[in-house]
């Protein structure tokens, strides 16, 4: 920073952008920040969807906020600024980069070792190989020593205990051969296994911290504070931790609310989507209850606050979420499933073999070493790259396919799936408003005309949806006089004379709107949700993968039965988001595997318990964090496309396991009769991990 | 053999300051934004007005 005349107090904050995805973003919100005045410095971080401002006291977050707004792009301070956003692969960065750089030092070593070289030169090679490796093992081997005497210290054993024994043995024997001037030092075997596990452990940790908490983002969609009317009739900002019970907020149009209330003036149109998942904005007036985090549309209201901060709906979907979470960590993964046959297995095999050949007549030393090989020559290095190399080539193939893994263990999980509970609003349908085509094809071009530009003057979500059919028709927009929009009624206008209006039918039970223009009769313009357009052949395709689908939804029964109709399925209608995630419960407490694929903040929970997870692209934020995959074209074959992928990577990961078995045949035997020397070691080792590797490449095809 | 002498630790030096330099990326932040960084070079310099219909 430049030293500057004056006392000049920098701050920093951190503001979330989600909209941003390319470098043309990048500039815009970094030069946007730095044309005003105060701020000194903007730094974008894309990976996370960031910008970090230097700014002094003449702005505030919300000024940011609005520069941020100025250039197109929504953003949201940080709720816990402090916080750096946490990642899995960092911690794994340092010891991999050691590892290698040692592997590969001590392997040039050993191969002048094994080429020939003796006496004192051997001698002096394997000191230098024990002073590069005994220190780069005891750094780089930490995630996994952790990891073991976690695992050890409960009394259980993973496939990390196999791995810290045989290279802790390995290092100890090498260095007691070092000491005195024997043949056979095994450090490259050792740090090569380490290099090869870690750089499987970091694949993975790249997956996973692609799924990060839905929590964060769930909270930083409640408004940051309201203007509340005091008793004075000022208003005066307070901010959403600050609000209390019994508060009056003025909410102005296009605001989302920071609390739950009771609307005590006014009447305005919610965006309710957030919290309910449909698309369809709800009306209220005076006495009507709004949620936190729905946004106000029409009018400005006044809200009387009832419930604030964790008492909110918002609040209490979000807690529902971490709970789900919670829970669903408690799944073992195979590769753990596999370590607690395996462990026990060549332990008891090294063991077996010691005594074995105490009782043949060797002596201690020799019987030790011998058992030391066969614990390394069994470390599970192939083992270790078996699923997360699978995974990683997998996910790669469905990314080209428009589908985002966003957990490695999802696979495991979604491969076994068998049953499947759909969302409907956003997820079976496009989650975006289309009038009828026969409705609107039946309009003369005059009555399309004044359609048009009654519904190109409001902003409301089923005029834009009539606003674009029209367009989309090459419609002119007739021209009209005294245009004016009454929240929750309509757009009035005179044409020619003529009152005109596009409003809200009476008691209509479908969604539609009515178009008077005074002359001829009046037309009602049904407006649904289309289905997606291949929902039924994925359907289909889901059910001959023997997996028996459902709608649940939070819309209303009529909605759903005509969606259900369509998709010909069973549906269950009005469910609330607690009970989606009840029912996802009661399912799975029957030995059901339940498959969620949801889109809503109200399907967060369900998402969250359910075995595994899909969300479409278009879905809430909430809806993205809390699904496994999130696929981004419009058509479902996604779904039975994800399906069939992950069985396949299963499919896959078993055969590394059968093929690290196979090699465990070939190899132990030598092992235990003695034979294994540490070049035969390095070769097995990478030739049993190449073959994994090679095998696993085979699924670069798979999402086909 | 004599030139393994100073080979050896000329390799083993390079090698550390290989490793020295990315212990120092690593610490100075060099891997929190990789989407970021690979963007970062298409943003152009010049603060000519551009069209904004990307």
């Amino acid at each position: 920073m430049n030293a500057q005349p004056g006392i000049v107090e920098e701050r920093t904050c951190v503001l979330a952008v989600p909209g941003m995805h390319c470098a043309g973003c990048m500039s815009k919100v970094e030069r946007g920040l730095l044309q005003h005045d105060g701020v000194i410095a903007a730094r974008v971080n894309l990976s996370s969807r960031m910008v970090t401002v230097t700014h002094d006291d003449s702005v505030g977050e919300d000024d940011l906020t609005r520069f941020i707004g100025a250039v197109g792009f929504e953003a949201q301070p940080r709720r816990n600024q402090a916080q750096k956003p946490y990642s899995a692969v960092k911690p794994l960065l340092a010891p991999l980069a050691v590892a290698a750089f040692a592997a590969m030092n001590v392997m040039l070593l050993s191969v002048s070792v094994w080429s020939g070289a003796e006496g004192s030169t051997r001698e002096l090679f394997h000191w230098i190989s024990a002073l590069i490796a005994l220190p780069a093992i005891g750094f780089a081997g930490q995630p996994f020593f952790r990891s073991a005497w976690g695992a050890l210290k409960h009394g259980t054993t993973n496939m990390d205990v196999p791995i810290s024994l045989g290279v802790i043995i390995a290092a100890a024997l090498s260095l007691y051969e070092t000491w005195v001037g024997g043949a056979h030092a095994w450090f490259d075997g050792a740090l090569m296994l380490l290099t090869f596990l870690l750089a499987g452990r970091v694949l993975d940790a790249m997956m996973r911290d692609k799924a990060r908490s839905g929590v964060e983002a769930l909270v930083s969609q409640a408004a940051r504070g309201a203007q509340v009317l005091g008793p004075d009739g000022k208003l005066s900002y307070v901010a959403a931790e600050d609000l209390q019970p019994g508060m009056v907020m003025r909410v102005a149009t296009g605001e989302r609310l920071a609390a739950d209330g009771e609307i005590v003036s006014g009447r305005s149109a919610f965006d309710q989507s957030l919290l309910t998942g449909e698309s369809h904005p709800v009306a209220l007036g005076k006495g009507d209850e709004a949620l936190a985090g729905t946004l106000n549309l029409e009018a400005p209201v006044d809200v009387r606050v009832s419930n604030a901060g964790r008492d909110t709906t918002l609040a209490e979907i979000a807690r529902l979420m971490e709970a789900s979470t919670q829970d669903r960590s408690r799944y073992v993964r195979i590769a753990d499933r596999a370590a607690r046959l395996y462990a026990p297995a060549v332990h008891s095999l090294a063991f077996l073999t010691v005594v074995g050949w105490l009782i043949a007549g060797a002596t201690v030393y020799e019987a030790l070493v011998i058992g030391v090989a066969v614990l390394i020559i069994t470390c599970p290095c192939a083992l270790g790259l078996a699923v997360p190399v699978a995974q990683v080539v997998a996910s790669g193939a469905l990314m080209r396919a428009g589908i985002m893994v966003k957990d490695g263990s999802a696979f495991e999980r979604i491969a076994s799936v068998d049953r499947a509970l759909l969302d409907k609003t956003g997820t079976l349908t496009m989650g975006r408003p289309v009038p009828d085509a026969i409705a609107l094809a039946a309009l003369s071009a005059e009555e399309a005309g004044i359609a048009l530009a009654l519904a190109s003057h409001s902003r409301h979500p089923l005029s834009r949806a009539m606003e674009r059919a029209l367009s989309a028709k090459g419609v002119a927009a007739a021209s009209l006089a005294d245009v004016q929009e009454r929240p929750g009624e309509g757009v009035f206008g005179t044409f020619a004379g003529r009152a005109v209006a596009l409003k809200r039918p009476e008691g209509s039970a479908t969604t539609a709107v009515l178009l008077q223009t005074g002359e001829g009769p009046d037309r009602l313009i049904p407006i649904t949700d289309a289905l997606r357009p291949d929902a039924r052949e994925a359907i289909a395709a889901l059910e001959a993968q023997g997996i028996e689908c459902s709608i649940l939804s939070g819309d209303s029964e009529k909605a759903v039965a005509e969606v259900a109709r369509q998709a010909d399925l069973p549906a269950k209608a009005g469910v609330r988001p607690e009970e989606k995630q009840a029912m996802v419960a009661q399912l799975r407490g029957s030995g059901r595997k339940v498959l969620m694929v949801g889109d809503g903040l109200n399907d967060g929970p369900a998402l969250a318990a359910a075995d595994a997870s899909i969300a479409p692209g278009s879905a809430s934020d909430v809806g993205l964090q809390a699904a496994d995959f999130v696929f981004v074209q419009d058509s479902l074959s996604a779904l039975p496309r994800t399906v069939r992928a992950a069985r396949k990577t299963m499919q896959v990961v078993k055969q590394n396991f059968g093929l690290a078995i196979v090699y465990n045949m070939f190899a132990v035997p030598l092992a235990i009769a003695g034979l294994v020397t540490p070049l035969i070691a390095a070769i097995a080792m990478s030739a049993s991990s190449l073959l994994v590797v090679a095998n696993s490449l085979r699924l670069a095809r798979a999402a086909r | 053999m004599n030139g393994v002498l100073f080979l050896l630790p000329i390799a083993l030096l390079l090698g550390a300051l290989g490793l020295a330099a990315f212990f120092w990326a690593l610490r100075n932040n060099q891997f929190d934004d990789p989407d970021g960084a690979a963007a970062r070079i298409l943003i152009d310099d010049e603060d000519e007005p551009k069209d904004e219909d990307a």
